[in-house]
């Protein structure tokens, strides 16, 4: 068999060149390079069909936005939507524009949140709050009084805290293309727009604990979870067990030798690829129901990471700050144009007086 | 079309008649699009589009009474609770304020003795805000159900509430 | 300088009617159109007249048409925008309820160039009057063989649906005003796709500002370099002014694009000047989004020009110290007025009508509100200007739809036209709550002009 190889597109993030199918977005073609260029992403999220284009926190600037026509875009273009074109550059942190709008971003998302995380199920393990440590700014500037919402029940399943939402329609995407009955919705619009079931129901079916998987902060928490630890403290491992209604496979939480919580698994950008049902996730919390497949790869976004938050205390030493400052690279008179490397420009090595 | 239906709330046979016509308008499978149109149409009914109206209205187009739901209470010309007979909608958008409407406005809601989104005592009148009416130029405007009323002054108020009133 | 192309027959009784419109030569461009020309050469005609878009984007409208993607076996549709929202704006109001049958002509001729056999006009639904107008002179076109199966036996069919909206600014936006259509909430999608490739049901749409549309008979009637004749430079043709506010005359007038600013102020034909006794202000030019001007600046520009009704010279200098054409929503202040009352009114309508999808808008529109709302009552703070203008920065641009811009612009030019008037508020809160008290700084006292 021949494989008939499409066209590839070349394009550049952060000075990053990758090669990606055309159709490809600017997210994902960053996240091919690896975590380190990708944006940030609130309300996208790759299982889900139609999701992204709305949170903003994925935006960057694209500097060229192709081969052929290398005019740079006239605004920030939201990433998790906007395909790439053959050539294009993008600037993602590298921009001090995109990252001045981050910061807006974040602004935005946290004016009327709560931030309650001390008490939230979902701290350590919050988009929010990793998007906000990453990007935001220490103060804020909003001294009015934040948005409140009526409490609503979803049966016994599932905890809405509509108060941490961010509008992120994830869980709707979810409910449409995961389950077979949508009963919630985003009712009102603007900023008293909600997530509800207008009236008051238990969100019933199979499904539904995935909206919990999905959820980017704390507004849907698990019930059966909720107050009993902080994800900090747990044990994440991979286990299997031979369900009719779905994979089976899933993350359990373990406190000691107790399984205190059963998520989907998740994949390096914290997203669910293979969703479970909910006698695995709030029905099945002994050990002997499950097959351990060994510890989980830990999500890049979670607190369990090491030094999760201290990568910005670690000074290099006096040692390595000296070599880099001495490096030379070395000059053998060889021809390298072949080889594209890219050349840095002298004044990168000078020495620091 | 359904024709068999548990709701409490259901069109008179003209309306049912009139939503069929309408929800005939659209392309195939595209039934969804008649929503906002019976939406119109239950309100005319009912005075207001209670949740048991909409989900016979869900229930019409064959979609999810969340869908109802969500349209319902994007768009500011639903009712999503009772209201009184008469409703009057006025315009606090800046143009007619610049017209005097927040005057004529404030005479209103002394006159009537009720505040913006509330409803008289006697179930009569209810006042609610609403944005730009596009009618800037012969402001101040309120609109009663379907009825303008523009370039309106403390009396001229007074004798639509007069006439509303009998 | 006053040629009507929309407006000629606005005052002959009864011109409603599809009798009256049609002795006052009506249709005879729907003729001409099925009965002598190719869709390809109506849209040439569009083209040569370069009539802008009158919804307030100004982008060439057969240009819009060139791009509409004309797959095999897809429908393909119009949309009119009736949903005329923007605060100022009331032209399409006057033009639907006056002449319903100049609207359906052109969806006709318009409908036939883009090849579309069923268009829709989006009316919202507060105009529920006037939507029974446009089904009634829809149902006597069909009668009288406009309408239907092989109109005027072109072999040409059109079907044309009024749909009512339900009560939402955001659907004026184009993708917004599809998903309404659609039944849907009116949350913006996200571009790309544009309606071109897939708008209604998926399939290439095209989307029209009433205005726009009822330009078409006239185009067809009398050919599109006549059209392009009227007016300056990329300014083609005649637009309808809604104006409002402090003037003698408030009303919708149809110019020339070229008219300067000060005789469409001053002028008896138009606005006839401010009320008596008061002076000029300032002026928002184009429906509440775009930048507000004070009196000096919108009438010459920064270059010392009269500036004209125009595109171009309307943005002469950028937003530093320009503004735009927009929808036409032409608001007339006095010195009676509180800019920081009217900005906090404007920001407020902004916030109201956030659809809420995306967050700098979602969350900004309010936050603005909520400053300046704190400002115009005595409670402000020295740093709320720069703040304001800091968020306003951050929601421009960086949005879904345009909404954002719609909501920044307005504040961010009132602060910097205004900003005196914005800290005596902060400054003097005592003074500035008093009942009807209004700034009497010096700024831009120069300019002022009694009438």
């Amino acid at each position: 068999m021949e494989d008939i190889k499409p066209q590839l597109f070349k394009v550049t993030v952060d000075g990053i060149e990758v090669e990606v199918e055309p159709g490809t977005t600017i997210l994902q073609a960053a996240r091919k390079i690896g975590p380190d260029v990708a944006p940030p992403a609130m309300c996208y999220y790759q299982p889900l069909k139609g999701s992204g284009g709305k949170c903003r926190a994925c935006l960057v600037r694209v500097a060229a936005g192709s081969a052929k026509d290398p005019r740079p875009m006239p605004k920030l273009v939201a990433s998790c939507i906007t395909p790439v074109q053959d050539g294009m550059v993008v600037e993602n942190e590298s921009s001090p524009q995109v990252l001045e709008a981050r910061k807006g971003v974040v602004e935005f998302l946290l004016i009327n949140h709560p931030l309650d995380c001390p008490v939230c199920d979902q701290a350590g393990e919050c988009d929010l709050q990793n998007f906000a440590f990453d990007h935001g700014a220490a103060q804020t500037r909003y001294e009015e009084d934040r948005r409140t919402f009526e409490k609503q029940d979803l049966g016994p399943y599932v905890q809405l805290h509509m108060t941490r939402c961010i509008l992120c329609y994830r869980c709707v995407y979810t409910a449409d293309q995961i389950t077979n009955k949508r009963v919630h919705g985003v009712l009102g619009r603007g900023d008293a727009a909600e997530i509800g079931t207008y009236i008051e129901q238990a969100i019933d079916n199979d499904f539904s604990g995935n909206v919990i998987d999905v959820c980017p902060v704390g507004a849907l928490t698990d019930k059966t979870y909720r107050f009993k630890n902080r994800v900090w403290f747990t044990k994440p491992v991979d286990a299997h067990r031979d369900c009719p209604t779905c994979s089976g496979k899933v993350t359990l939480w373990y406190r000691g030798e107790e399984v205190i919580r059963v998520t989907a698994r998740k994949n390096e950008w914290n997203e669910v690829t293979e969703f479970i049902c909910n006698t695995c996730r709030f029905e099945t919390k002994k050990t002997s129901d499950w097959t351990i497949d060994g510890p989980t790869q830990v999500a890049r976004g979670s607190v369990i990471t090491a030094n999760k938050y201290r990568a910005d205390l670690e000074k290099p030493s006096f040692g390595q700050r000296l070599a880099a400052a001495q490096y030379k690279p070395i000059d053998d008179k060889r021809d390298t144009s072949q080889l594209s490397i890219q050349q840095l420009p002298p004044e990168r090595f000078a020495k620091a007086e | 079309m359904t024709t068999e239906t548990n709701n409490t709330i259901q069109f008179t046979p003209e309306r049912l008649a009139k939503a069929n016509e309408i929800i005939a308008r659209y392309p195939e499978g595209k039934q969804k699009s008649a929503l906002l149109p019976l939406l119109h149409l239950l309100q005319e009914q009912e005075g207001w589009t209670p949740a048991e109206g909409m989900d016979y209205v869900a229930e019409l187009l064959n979609i999810e009474p969340i869908e109802v739901y969500e349209v319902a209470t994007f768009y500011t010309m639903y009712h999503v609770k009772p209201v009184g007979k008469h409703v009057i909608e006025y315009c606090r958008t800046g143009p007619c304020c610049l017209m005097g409407g927040e005057e004529v406005f404030a005479h209103l809601k002394q006159r009537l003795g009720i505040e913006a989104g509330q409803t008289t005592v006697d179930g009569q009148f209810t006042i609610k805000e609403v944005e730009c009416l596009a009618a800037c130029g012969m402001g101040p405007v309120f609109q009663v159900r379907e009825k303008y009323h523009m370039h309106l002054t403390n009396e001229r108020v007074d004798e639509i509430i007069d006439e509303l009133s009998k | 300088m006053a040629t009507k192309i929309l407006t000629e027959h606005v005052a002959v009784p009864g011109i409603e009617t599809f009798d009256v419109y049609r002795k006052q030569g009506g249709y005879t461009a729907v003729e001409k159109a099925l009965k002598t020309l190719s869709p390809e050469a109506v849209v040439e005609e569009v083209k040569k007249a370069g009539v802008r878009g009158r919804g307030g984007a100004g982008f060439p409208m057969g240009m819009k048409w060139s791009f509409l993607a004309k797959p095999e076996g897809v429908p393909r549709y119009l949309v009119c925008n009736a949903d005329e929202s923007e605060p100022g704006t009331f032209k399409d109001h006057y033009l639907m309820k006056n002449l319903p049958h100049l609207l359906i002509e052109g969806m006709i001729v318009s409908s036939f160039a883009l090849g579309a056999n069923k268009s829709f006009i989006y009316v919202r639904g507060e105009l529920m009057y006037v939507i029974h107008i446009l089904e009634k002179a829809i149902a006597e076109a069909k009668a009288a063989g406009f309408l239907g199966k092989n109109i005027l036996g072109s072999g040409y069919d059109l079907e044309l649906v009024v749909q009512p909206g339900g009560g939402a600014y955001i659907c004026g936006e184009e993708t917004a005003l599809l998903e309404s259509l659609e039944g849907k909430r009116g949350n913006p999608r996200n571009k790309p796709p544009f309606p071109a490739v897939k708008g209604l049901y998926q399939s290439p749409t095209v989307v029209n500002n009433v205005e726009s549309i009822a330009t078409t008979p006239w185009i067809i009637n009398n050919g599109g370099d006549a059209y392009a004749a009227i007016g300056i430079g990329r300014s083609t043709g005649t637009k309808l002014i809604s104006a409002s506010g402090h003037i003698r005359k408030p009303g919708v007038y149809e110019i020339d694009l070229g008219v300067s600013v000060e005789d469409f102020i001053y002028a008896d034909e138009w606005c006839g000047g401010i009320r008596p006794g008061h002076k000029l202000k300032a002026v928002v030019a184009g429906g509440s989004s775009v930048p507000i001007l004070p009196a000096d600046k919108i009438l010459t520009t920064a270059a010392g020009e009269k500036r004209l009704m125009t595109y171009e010279s309307l943005s002469d200098g950028g937003f530093q110290t320009g503004t735009m054409l927009g929808s036409g929503g032409f608001i007339v202040f006095d010195e009676t007025a509180c800019i920081v009352r009217n900005t906090w009114n404007f920001a407020r309508f902004y916030h109201h009508e956030s659809c809420g999808q995306c967050s700098p808008c979602r969350e900004g529109t309010g936050w603005m509100e909520k400053v300046l709302h704190r400002i115009e009552y005595g409670h402000g703070h020295q740093q709320d200007l720069d703040l304001l203008v800091d968020v306003a920065k951050k929601i421009e641009g960086n949005t879904i739809c345009p909404l954002g811009d719609a909501a920044a612009w307005p504040v961010a030019s009132a602060i910097r036209h205004f900003r005196d008037e914005f800290q005596w508020h902060i400054d003097r809160p005592h003074e500035a709550t008093q009942p009807g008290a209004v700034y009497k700084g010096d700024m831009a006292a120069s300019a002022d002009r009694l009438v």
